[in-house]
């Protein structure tokens, strides 16, 4: 993958302040995404994990410029949008969609399905050859709902259909980019993999480039050629699909793919887990240097002391960790030692 | 009478509402010893959750009606009086609730509610209930419990008042318990944890365990036996074994296909049911599945009219499909299974 990115996150930031008393003095900050950077490239799917506070939902929204970062760089499509005006971006949105994780609250409850995937066409102002109903129903059928259902409002559909009408909404515009929210996490079992093959469906067909941000790493492993692992704002491990799964370098990414129930229950003996003390810490007032540190059974010394940063181990496979696992023998940096030969640095 | 510690037998719930009745539960039989596991899975709408609330009476008195019967340690449920049920609450059986914030009390804290419970149902002092509280809070592994008994549950954070909770429902030393998805809020860490706190519970406490989830991981990791609903019914009921390596209902086999999985290699796509689940107001005729079932048009047009039994095929594995036996295995072998493992 050397061909350009058509998305390229570089240090990205968002600290949302934290203020006190009548006068709003801000007394601190919540550091929902503190400097992660990583490249999309064009026709792949990057998934992006994390348990809950970890930030990625909040890097989606920065990405889509549905907040504004604090700090860092996106470069789409070989735009810098970071700081673009709204007026700039608009034309740029078009290639750039969202698809939410709630298909209850995410559709107007007053409109019909016409109108809500209809929008983006007015919105935009994109001229379509037969009308934008027609342009409208195309849709409807490609996402497998049937077109005649224009007129129905989301409350007649069921869960799995209202994730079908906002897939529809986000593909309206021919998007390059598709940013998906936890795309399955509100369904049940049977309807998630519906709307995941779905999803790699359409990526086929229209030749999409999927972010895709989710908590299950099962659904992860499935739909990504690349993973993204985030903890506290920070990215911790970013690889290709195999590698991560197969030979994660992190302990946490090998304490969450450890924690994960597998559905067999002659499994359920012999397996060996990690198993991970406490919570994550609060992002308010997150640990200093390596912020896994408070839960890692590996940490010694540096780790409280020197934030490890995030380095190419193998091909493709970047850590932030000063003690990884699976690294190649002949760590490439000063950091890439293996488990046995790490000195503990004091 | 009954042998076992918790027999359901026929167990109906039904709700009358304006737009008809709602079959949430429709004749489900089950049955559990002290120190095992049931695992209920289904999906939205499939019954799994009101069928625990029935079994601790929590929808007598209201407009549920119910019949069939419950019979825990040799005492029938259904007739009882709600107050008789409500001694029995707490003491001999209580529940796990699914979003511990909101099943707490924000006005008090977690101490006091632990110790309320605990009063209820023995005469002892504040302050020996107070030491239990306590006690019960390290226990589940809650660090500085003696502290953290007068914190709020706010103050807690979700793995923690999950804890909080799992140690209110075990105040008394029940003999049942059911956790309705004990960790289907939680993260996959915390989870993990709370996993592991209720397999060695249970060891402990030797209780009962119902487990109700959507979540087929979870289910595998602590069942010994598995129910699973459809559309308020049981369509198929045997040890995990069973479930796990010779599902014989299409449904079954649907839920094990729609699932990725991480200990198999990622396959080129998920094998999804086709449509969505029912409505309860309105269930298929016949069997409840037809319409999502891939295998419908073999059973000779009977899917659509009649209601199949839920028939034993073998050791206590019971199924609920109009499919013959042998055709059902057939099914499995060739058409499922080597789908289910292809890399």
């Amino acid at each position: 993958m050397t061909a350009e990115p058509l998305l390229s996150v570089q240090g990205l930031e968002k600290h949302f302040p934290v203020t006190k008393g009548l006068l709003q003095r801000q007394v601190g900050a919540v550091k929902a995404v503190d400097g992660v950077s990583f490249d999309v490239f064009k026709g792949e799917t990057l998934g992006l994990v994390g348990e809950s506070g970890c930030g990625k939902t909040t890097t989606g929204r920065l990405i889509t410029r549905l907040i504004e970062p604090t700090g860092g760089k996106v470069v789409f499509d070989g735009h810098d949008i970071t700081h673009m005006s709204q007026g700039r971006i608009r034309p740029l949105r078009r290639e750039m969609q969202m698809i939410f994780q709630d298909p209850y609250s995410s559709l107007n409850p007053r409109h019909t399905v016409g109108a809500i995937v209809g929008a983006p066409f007015k919105i935009q102002g994109v001229q379509t050859e037969h009308g934008i109903k027609k342009a409208v129903q195309d849709i409807l059928a490609l996402v497998g709902l049937n077109p005649e259902h224009y007129n129905r409002y989301p409350h007649e559909f069921s869960g799995g259909q209202r994730q079908r009408i906002g897939i529809a909404r986000t593909l309206a515009l021919k998007p390059k980019l598709i940013i998906a929210d936890e795309p399955v996490s509100a369904l049940d079992v049977s309807i998630q993999a519906q709307v995941v093959n779905l999803l790699e469906d359409l990526q086929s067909e229209l030749d999409l480039t999927y972010v895709v941000i989710a908590h299950d790493l099962s659904v992860v492993r499935h739909i990504s050629d690349r993973v993204a692992v985030m903890y506290l704002g920070k990215l911790v491990e970013l690889a290709d699909r195999k590698a991560l799964y197969e030979t994660p370098m992190h302990p946490y990414t090998n304490a969450l793919l450890s924690a994960v129930p597998i559905p067999d229950p002659k499994r359920r003996q012999g397996r060996e887990r990690i198993r991970l003390q406490g919570d994550v810490p609060s992002p308010l007032n997150p640990p200093p240097a390596c912020r896994f540190h408070t839960r890692c059974w590996k940490a010694q010394e540096i780790c409280k002391v020197e934030e490890p940063p995030l380095l190419q181990l193998a091909p493709g496979h970047q850590v932030a960790c000063h003690f990884p696992e699976n690294a190649p023998a002949a760590g490439g940096t000063a950091e890439g030692t293996t488990e046995a030969a790490a000195p503990a640095q004091t | 009478m009954s042998d076992n510690f918790l027999d359901v037998k026929n167990l109906k719930v039904h709700f009358p509402t304006d737009d008809g009745l709602v079959k949430s539960v429709d004749g489900l039989s089950f049955a559990l010893d002290r120190g095992k596991t049931l695992g209920i899975v289904g999906e939205s709408g499939s019954g799994k959750s009101v069928t625990s609330l029935s079994v601790l009476g929590l929808h007598k008195g209201g407009r549920a009606k119910i019949s069939g019967e419950i019979w825990l340690d040799g005492e029938e449920l259904v007739s009882a009086t709600p107050e008789h049920v409500r001694r029995l609450r707490g003491k001999k059986m209580a529940m796990i609730f699914q979003d511990p914030l909101s099943a707490m009390h924000p006005y008090f804290t977690v101490g006091a509610q632990i110790i309320e419970a605990y009063r209820i149902h023995n005469k002892v002092t504040k302050k020996v209930a107070r030491k239990h509280a306590a006690d019960l809070l390290g226990r589940v592994g809650i660090p500085q419990p003696d502290r953290r008994v007068d914190s709020y549950p706010h103050e807690f954070s979700g793995g923690m008042r999950q804890r909080a909770m799992i140690a209110m429902a075990l105040s008394c030393d029940p003999e049942l318990l059911i956790a309705d998805e004990p960790t289907t809020a939680l993260d996959v860490t915390v989870q993990a944890q709370i996993l592991d706190l209720m397999r060695d519970l249970q060891r402990d406490f030797n209780a009962a365990l119902i487990i109700i989830t959507h979540d087929l991981g979870v289910v595998a990791e602590l069942s010994d036996d598995i129910l699973v609903m459809y559309g308020g019914k049981a369509i198929e009921y045997g040890s995990a074994e069973d479930i796990f390596e010779r599902p014989e209902h299409p449904y079954t086999w649907g839920l094990l296909g729609s699932m990725p999985r991480l200990d198999r290699e990622p396959t080129e796509r998920l094998l999804p049911i086709k449509g969505s689940p029912p409505s309860l107001i309105n269930v298929p005729a016949g069997c409840a599945f037809h319409p999502r079932c891939a295998f419908e048009g073999r059973t000779g047009g009977k899917a659509g009219t009649e209601v199949p039994e839920l028939a034993e095929t073998e050791g206590g594995h019971l199924v609920r499909c109009h499919l013959p036996r042998e055709e059902r295995r057939a099914i499995w072998a060739n058409e499922i299974k080597p789908n289910l493992e292809s890399a």
